[in-house]
């Protein structure tokens, strides 16, 4: 078993309300020193079989039709967990 | 990094041979040579970007403009018109010291490219126009048109949209009341999202645009602006100026419901303490619109800093912030005395309020950026002064082939099982089958005042709870109809929605539009627009409802494929005691049903012609507005009265779709009788307008028949409220239970 990590975030222009509403609570609860927040999302897969190239390919386009909305997100593929790099192309 | 030199005015004019993207910006040469004319000079790219933006289709309406003034021209006379056209949004007199406000516009592009964030930011750009007039927003409306239902883009395109107008639209605490939802194959490439809002104030709260009184201060609140919205502006910032920059901004603009609720209480707030002197939300054009306008509709002369503008994003170029469509930010005049309290009261509801300019006593609107002056410009040339076309238009050569490919030469059921098997068929078909998977993500009940909503006839809203006083709003457009003969099908919206709004017993009053149309680039397209301009305007003049106020969607199109003529028109109206309003659904067994108005043999364009024969061609149903009017009358003497129980209108799917309707939202059915001189296909089907069916006490039968008979509106009994099927006598019976499966189990099974 091998994990796969997407990190989904919206694009940097694109306004945050989340993000926003933390930002605005933190100096309420007392923690300063804090000028921005953005609030994304994180996708762990378990990947069957050997993470090669294919099967990057494969949760690259899924993550792109699927688990982002690229019209407004970003997002970006790493490859977790150790044993699934060795037989990996990177 | 650093930009230079800053296109200032001065600059501008000491190098007029620079070229500037006037074309990428979406100006054509000579509407560029204009701008240059009117400043004496080259525009500095701030200037540009004013221009470009204000000069658009969607800002200048410079397309439509020559055939809109008929809505002026040809506004009938009425006491009950407050506000008309030109402000954000007309405002309409209902009594008892209320005024309302009330508009449709259209989000029809973005909701394509980003179904949640398109559909949801109109609702927040007609809600901020609703408050920009001083009023409390209470209720919305969304009237939708998707591709065929059972298309996979559908599937991406309408959730989205309806979560959007139900997330944005619930966060702000507001009903959803009404709209339609449709569904055609020419809309696939091009959906149409269109958002309506009521809001309610006292006369003397009304509130228009516009900055007068050198030395009041112009304060901009609401969001910080970002990159939103100006896929045009990077243009002109990244590659004409510093190719460093972030190359491509989005154009899509995301919206933060909560900070809008915020903007609404603070606005109200700061209308009640009279601290504002005019006021304008920021929509498309963003600060460029907001500044113009305002600064041409007072006096004229306004300075404005935008170092001031408080950013979400220190990288935007000055032409970016003038072009950002960042949502939720309002522009405000207030008296200096007063800048102190209205600030302390953005601040209270935590909305950011910032100083960024003054009235001024000249006619130059200017605007200020790190110390240079980047804008010079007489306001007016930019918000009013924009090119106005006279576009050629001409009616289409195979207008005359669809009219005579006529659908009452079409097939038709002869037996009792086929009369069944297209009943059945009818009420489950997309189109007419029941929209509650759709309606039900909105919230309709919200604020305690919603008095009818889906799949009512109208929406309504009391508005005063001691007496009772409410509004009502229906919308109407029918795409298919109007491709047949738009002149006539924008009269038929009209009726549809002004007989929508009688039928549950409010007396029409006022109209807005949302036209939706293909390239006006195109002769053919262009005829559509003129035609459904006059056939509106003649209407509204006979039916005495003047249009207060609307929006113009062009280039609604796939390639060279336009969308069928879809003139959207909603009718707002007044009821007295919204206690006397009458619902659809069947209320008592062994109540008279009666069909009001004639029945002709009319099946161009109806939904029985889609459904059985995927066919349009014909002319539509033929226009009476005389009756109309008169069939309102009766409605709503009716419904003051108490002589009717249960009402519904005909159009769409003809007599058998109103009663299957108003009997499975009752859990009543019916049994019906053919009347003398019609045939069971005829009576089911046919779709001839200003025609309703009502259920009659026994009580009242007399009364009710004597009114019909005694202002000569034809009324014909057709049978009687019983049972728990719908029969029609010698023809077919079908059991509510089958009904209720066909009709609500298409929508979910589509699209859930």
């Amino acid at each position: 078993m091998a994990r796969v990590v997407v990190d989904v975030m919206l694009k940097p222009e694109i306004l945050d309300p989340q993000g926003q509403a933390v930002q605005r609570a933190l100096p309420r609860l007392g923690f300063e020193g804090i000028s921005d927040v953005r609030q994304g999302k994180r996708f762990e897969l378990e990947v069957d079989g050997p993470v090669d190239e294919a099967a990057l390919a494969r949760i690259h386009d899924l993550a792109e039709s699927f688990l982002a909305n690229t019209v407004i997100e970003d997002f970006t593929v790493k490859v977790e967990s150790e044993e699934a790099v060795a037989g990996a192309a990177k | 990094m650093s930009r230079t030199p800053l296109d200032t005015v001065e600059h501008a004019a000491g190098t007029p041979d620079v070229e500037l993207p006037w074309a990428e910006l979406g100006l054509k040469k000579d509407e560029y040579e204009r701008v240059v004319e009117i400043l004496g000079r080259r525009p500095t790219g701030a200037e540009l970007a004013m221009y470009s933006v204000m000069w658009s289709e969607h800002c200048s309406y410079k397309s439509s403009k020559v055939h809109l003034r008929q809505f002026g021209e040809k506004a009938p006379q009425s006491d009950a018109l407050l506000v008309g056209i030109g402000e954000n949004a007309g405002v309409v007199d209902v009594g008892q010291g209320y005024a309302v406000t009330f508009k449709v516009e259209s989000h029809n592009h973005p909701s394509y490219v980003e179904p949640y964030q398109g559909a949801a930011t109109g609702v927040g750009g007609i809600v901020r126009d609703i408050i920009a007039m001083g009023a409390r927003p209470v209720a919305v409306v969304d009237p939708l048109r998707f591709g065929a239902a059972d298309h996979p883009d559908t599937k991406r395109v309408l959730p989205g949209v309806v979560a959007g107008i139900g997330g944005y639209g619930n966060c702000l605490g507001l009903p959803n009341i009404g709209g339609e939802v449709v569904f055609d194959a020419c809309y696939q490439g091009n959906p149409l999202v269109n958002a309506g809002a009521i809001g309610v104030m006292r006369h003397e709260d009304i509130h228009l645009a516009k900055a007068s009184g050198a030395g009041n201060k112009v304060i901009l609140y609401g969001a910080r602006t970002g990159g939103d919205g100006i896929g045009g502006a990077s243009i002109l910032a990244s590659e004409t100026f510093d190719d460093a920059k972030p190359s491509k901004r989005p154009a899509v603009q995301v919206g933060d419901p909560f900070q809008e609720k915020l903007l609404i209480e603070c606005t109200l707030e700061a209308f009640r303490e009279k601290l504002v002197v005019g006021i304008q939300d920021l929509g498309a054009a963003g600060l460029s619109c907001a500044t113009s306008e305002l600064a041409s509709n007072g006096s004229g002369g306004m300075r404005v800093t935008l170092d001031d503008v408080p950013l979400r994003d220190s990288t935007l170029s000055p032409e970016e912030i003038l072009m950002s469509e960042s949502q939720e930010r309002m522009c405000a005049v207030v008296e200096p005395s007063k800048v102190d309290r209205f600030l302390e009261i953005c601040d209270k509801w935590d909305v950011i309020a910032t100083v960024i300019g003054e009235v001024t006593d000249g006619d130059r609107l200017e605007i200020f950026w790190h110390g240079g002056k980047i804008v010079d410009v007489d306001p007016r040339t930019v918000a009013h002064d924009g090119p106005v076309y006279e576009r050629p238009y001409a009616r289409p050569e195979w207008q005359d082939a669809l009219q005579a490919d006529d659908a009452n030469a079409l097939p038709r059921p002869t037996t009792g099982a086929e009369l069944k098997d297209q009943v059945l068929r009818l009420v489950a078909s997309p189109n007419q089958a029941s929209k509650k998977w759709i309606t039900s993500q909105y919230d309709h009940f919200v604020q305690g005042n919603t008095v009818l909503a889906q799949p009512e006839d109208s929406g309504m809203i009391r508005i005063d709870e001691e007496t009772g006083l409410g509004v009502a709003i229906a919308t109407d457009g029918n795409g298919r109809y109007a491709k047949l003969d738009p002149y006539a099908g924008a009269q038929l919206a009209l009726s549809e929605a002004y007989r929508n709004v009688a039928t549950t017993g409010a007396k029409p009053l006022a109209v807005s539009d949302c036209l939706n149309f293909g390239s006006p680039e195109d002769p053919a397209v262009m005829w559509q627009f003129a035609e459904a301009i006059r056939g509106l305007a003649d209407a509204c003049q006979q039916l005495g409802t003047p249009v207060t106020g609307g929006n113009v969607s062009l280039y609604n199109q796939t390639g060279d494929v336009a969308i069928h003529p879809t003139p959207v028109v909603a009718v707002l109206g007044v009821i007295d005691d919204v206690a006397r309003r009458t619902p659809v659904a069947f209320q008592e067994e062994g109540q008279l049903l009666y069909l009001l108005g004639d029945t002709r043999e009319e099946f161009g364009g109806s939904a029985w012609s889609q459904v059985v024969h995927d066919h349009l061609g014909g002319l539509p149903p033929k226009v009476d507005l005389e009756r109309e009017r008169l069939l309102g009358e009766i409605l709503i003497s009716a419904s003051r009265d108490g002589m009717i129980d249960a009402a519904h209108d005909l159009s769409d799917g003809g007599l058998i779709q109103a009663v299957v309707e108003s009997a499975l939202l009752g859990g009543k059915g019916a049994r019906l009788v053919v009347p003398d001189g019609l045939d069971a296909f005829t009576f089911l089907f046919s779709e001839s307008a200003g025609r309703a069916v009502v259920a009659v006490p026994r009580s009242e039968e007399l009364r009710f028949n004597d009114m019909c008979g005694a202002r000569g509106l034809p009324v014909t009994r057709i049978g009687v409220v019983d049972g728990d099927t719908v029969e029609l006598q010698g023809e077919f019976e079908l059991s509510l239970e089958e009904l209720r499966t066909a009709h609500e189990e298409t929508i979910p099974a589509l699209l859930a």
